[in-house]
């Protein structure tokens, strides 16, 4: 069996998640804190995924980064950049797909947080920064870690979108679902079913390991 | 001197009321606040402390412009580190109870005398959740004093101890406000627990 698929899944959703973790912490704060239209409309565009098609997101993402037109050619065209059919695009399709995974249990967790937490902290002159990294983050770490988790298993899980503006080039786009779809299509089965049971131990142990360790954390009088 | 006149609209049952606040303070001095719930006392705190904005108003601090709606000023609550002792504490859950002082000073010595003042050095390595109520409300004194603020907010500050440990602790507070020069605003539901300590009184209703 051949299992750079699996190693590239692997990788997929490790890079995945580092960039959302980045991306959703400044985007969660911001977020959840008070509410404007503007922020209504930016929640709604990243909670999109969660309901739309994955194929309809991959299509609009393969139309978007074509590199015979629009953005895709730009990209092509100034900075040698392609999406399509790259390992480039699958972070990117995953980046935008696993978002609302990653992005609601912080921002649910920093809301339940009270005001003021952070207000106690600044009157003890610490910048907006330093509260953030000494009092919130901290004070919300079951939450934080539930989001790392979802995100990481829910990239693993990926197909229609990766399908889409991947496609299925071994060693590049060719990720463990879509394996184990292409092995179905031949009729291979015992290979589908190891690349299931691969992913069904991974997605298993990532979810029990949340569970375990928010259960201990329970007695927080946060939760 | 302290100098504050300010409004804000304040959310109420029956629709909206204005909060007006007018008055000056001598510095160093105690003012005990008192009124019935809901009058707007602990908003009056927190605009002090910049945490709430008015709709208009001015506040100066010995000089220092901390708020003036008309020309756009309101200095953050950073800038003006007014202490504050919340009426939930607002203890971090994440930090012992030498964290929380750590986190506010690095001066080594003036956080034991706070730990001996507050009576928690045994309880120094324990988080918030493992105190009780009149633990808690001590820490969120201490943690309010360790930066040596010159203004001093607290919003029901001795609900939760002790008739005993209330006036030790109201006996230590005295010297320490004396000692750091502390101008001092007490919101109390109970006035009478702050005879002795306060030496000015407003109503707010």
């Amino acid at each position: 069996m051949d299992l750079n698929p699996i190693w590239l899944t692997l990788k997929l959703a490790g890079i995945t998640t580092v960039l959302l973790l980045a991306i959703s912490l400044p985007v969660a704060w911001w977020l959840s804190k008070g509410r404007s239209i503007f922020k209504v409309i930016t929640e709604a565009i990243i909670t999109m995924p969660l309901v739309l098609p994955p194929s309809v997101l991959g299509f609009y993402l393969l139309l978007a980064f074509s590199p015979q037109h629009g953005m895709g050619k730009w990209l092509q065209q100034t900075f040698d950049v392609q999406f399509v059919f790259s390992f480039k695009g699958l972070v990117l399709a995953s980046v935008i797909y696993s978002m609302p995974f990653m992005l609601g249990p912080i921002k649910s967790a920093l809301q339940q947080l009270p005001v003021s937490l952070s207000q106690a902290s600044y009157s003890l002159g610490k910048t907006k920064w330093q509260t953030f990294m000494h009092v919130l983050l901290p004070n919300i770490k079951p939450s934080l870690l539930t989001a790392i988790v979802l995100t990481f298993a829910h990239t693993l899980g990926e197909f229609g979108v990766v399908l889409m503006i991947g496609g299925n080039i071994p060693n590049v786009t060719r990720v463990a679902s879509i394996a184990v779809y292409d092995s179905v299509e031949q009729m291979d089965y015992s290979t589908a079913n190891a690349y299931s049971l691969i992913l069904f131990g991974i997605t298993f142990i990532l979810v029990i390991s949340v569970f375990v360790f928010n259960k201990y954390r329970l007695k927080s009088p946060l939760e | 001197m302290i100098s504050i006149d300010i409004e804000k609209k304040l959310k109420a049952y029956q629709g909206q009321q204005v909060l007006k606040i007018s008055g000056e303070f001598a510095t160093c001095s105690i003012t005990k606040i008192y009124g019935p719930s809901g009058a707007g006392k602990t908003t009056f705190l927190k605009v002090i402390a910049g945490f709430v904005q008015p709709e208009k108003g001015n506040i100066t601090v010995e000089g220092l412009t901390w708020l003036d709606t008309a020309s756009k000023i309101s200095l953050p609550p950073q800038k003006r580190m007014a202490g504050f002792v919340f009426q939930d504490y607002a203890l971090f859950p994440n930090m012992t109870v030498l964290q929380h002082l750590q986190y506010a000073t690095k001066d080594a010595a003036w956080i034991q005398r706070l730990l001996a003042i507050g009576k928690l050095e045994t309880l120094a390595t324990h988080k918030p959740e493992y105190l009780s109520g009149g633990q808690q409300q001590r820490l969120a004194i201490l943690r309010a004093l360790a930066t040596k603020p010159k203004f001093l907010l607290m919003d029901e500050p001795f609900s939760a101890l002790d008739p005993e440990m209330k006036v030790e602790l109201i006996n230590e507070l005295k010297l320490i406000f004396n000692e750091l020069g502390t101008t001092v605003f007490i919101v109390s539901h109970n006035p009478q627990e702050l005879e002795g300590l306060a030496e000015h009184e407003m109503n707010i209703h």
